[in-house]
């Protein structure tokens, strides 16, 4: 209870001092130089703490969301619990790979977008397909000013039966589909998904076949972590599973003798 | 800013220093190193990386000296600011999220990553890591600078949760001074800085008395103390 107020004391300051206070003219300059960006004249940005693929589906009663929890920094993978994929509003999922810090400044647009929402006090609430839509502007009007988001989006979200699962990238593409996959994800997992994906996956099915494709990432994505959320919304409601691990297969004779039979190879 | 648009952008920038910080039961600890270089030159042997913003709340400040420098004078005193209206020491959360909004909104320019750690009487002892970029990560340890490369594999064998004040001292040291050991841009002393319900307590740990690693060799005063102790002279003691 406490802490939301002090919460509210700190943007309620913020607005104070930006909007309707107008202190010295030299207090009001250095708050918004620093705490909002410049004009640069060239602003293109270079990714530093990554993460790496998330693949979405649509299954009998919803979407379904992989992701790893791995941020990398440049080849070192530097933090290991990183949530990718949070909860939007009543009816949404979002999912990103890319630069963690312009994920976490999207969050908190899409925060306001909802309390914004929610303000109106009319029955109504957003839906994944305009929250995609919202997002798709953010990220092309970026991208026109040369100053990118640099993510790329997984939104998918149930509202009034109807399922809704889309992408946007940070040059501002954006598109819907039965099954979707960012970054690594893109070559690995939607070949898997062309050939396995139907409109009545089950559940268990949904959740099998994106953990095959998540340990085809592990084998072969360099940026991947062992440690995966799997996150379900359907129209009752939405869940992000506990982190877990997959097993991985290794005794295959091929591995185990790789060199059999072949003179003078290593 | 003019930058080269092919660089890769997977290389991470390396910054001088090894900086650390753990929770252990009760509060937290932050370590670092001392040397400040330019280039190849150590410019300060004995600089102070751990920076108070708040009674409760201190920063380790790795990469450039200027960029962190000023970022802890900003939110010194914005949070300085805050702690006047709000009636009541700030928590260590926010002081990390001033932390990030200036690292997040002025990413192009600056080039610093810092290790927010600090008290707060709401969540206790907590560590924040704002790693460059302004991506912000609460954690139950964090490591930075260029020295904490040889750190990664150190803690993830010795790290524990719930450890004692005095065990999360020593993890502390000891993972600063293999760093040291072996980073050449940290050297130099080890400094500490404990932070708990009862306040703040700083420690020095000079470079001579941190313990040897593997193919170091014990300090001498001079090469005649080695040979007269192998050698005595006749009727010396």
């Amino acid at each position: 209870m406490m802490r939301t107020s002090f919460a509210a004391l700190i943007i309620a300051s913020c607005i104070l001092m930006r909007a309707f206070v107008k202190p010295s003219p030299l207090h009001t300059l250095e708050m918004d130089t620093l705490l909002t960006s410049e004009g640069d004249s060239q602003r293109t940005q270079y990714p530093y703490v990554t993460g790496t693929s998330v693949i979405g589906i649509k299954y009998k009663d919803g979407i379904l969301m992989a992701a790893d929890m791995g941020g990398s920094y440049g080849s070192t993978i530097r933090y290991k619990s990183v949530e990718r994929i949070k909860q939007v509003g009543k009816h949404s999922l979002i999912g990103a790979s890319g630069e963690i810090s312009d994920f976490q400044e999207i969050l908190k647009y899409l925060d306001e977008l909802i309390l914004h929402d929610n303000m109106w006090d009319d029955g109504n609430s957003l839906g994944p397909k305009e929250v995609h839509s919202y997002l798709t502007r953010v990220m092309y009007n970026r991208r026109n000013k040369f100053d990118p988001l640099w993510n790329s989006l997984v939104i998918g979200g149930v509202k009034n039966g109807h399922k809704y699962l889309g992408s946007v990238s940070m040059i501002g593409v954006n598109f819907e589909d039965d099954h979707i996959a960012t970054g690594f994800g893109n070559h690995l997992a939607r070949p898997l998904l062309r050939e396995e994906w139907r409109e009545d996956l089950s559940f268990e099915e949904g959740v099998k076949l994106l953990e095959k494709c998540m340990r085809n990432l592990l084998y072969r994505d360099r940026s991947a972590v062992n440690k995966i959320q799997i996150a379900k919304i359907t129209e009752e409601g939405l869940t992000v599973s506990q982190p877990y691990s997959l097993k991985t297969f290794w005794i295959f004779s091929a591995f185990q003798n790789p060199t059999v039979g072949a003179e003078g190879s290593w | 800013m003019d930058r080269d648009a092919t660089a890769d952008v997977n290389a991470p920038h390396s910054m001088g220093t090894t900086i650390v910080g753990v929770t252990y039961n009760g509060g937290v600890i932050l370590g670092a190193d001392s040397r400040t270089s330019t280039g190849l030159y150590v410019a300060n042997r004995a600089s102070d990386k751990i920076t108070q913003l708040t009674d409760n709340v201190y920063i380790c400040r790795s990469g450039s000296a200027a960029d962190s420098q000023i970022v802890s004078d900003y939110v010194r005193y914005f949070l300085h600011q805050h702690t006047i209206q709000l009636g009541q020491p700030a928590t260590v959360k926010v002081a990390a999220n001033l932390v990030r909004l200036l690292a997040y909104n002025n990413k192009n320019m600056l080039q610093t990553g810092i290790i927010v750690g600090g008290w707060d009487k709401y969540e206790g002892g907590k560590i924040y890591g704002i790693p460059l970029g302004g991506t912000i990560l609460e954690q139950p340890f964090a490591i930075g600078g260029s020295g904490s490369s040889y750190l990664y594999g150190f803690f993830d064998q010795a790290w524990k949760d719930g450890m004692t004040k005095e065990e999360a001292e020593q993890l502390v040291v000891k993972a600063v001074s293999l760093a040291i050991a072996r980073d050449g841009a940290s050297g130099g002393v080890v400094r500490t800085v404990t932070i708990n319900s009862e306040g703040v307590t700083r420690n020095f740990y000079p470079g001579d008395q941190l313990p040897l690693w593997h193919d170091e060799v014990e300090a001498h005063n001079s090469l005649l103390d080695i040979l007269n102790a192998s050698n005595p002279e006749p009727m010396s003691t």
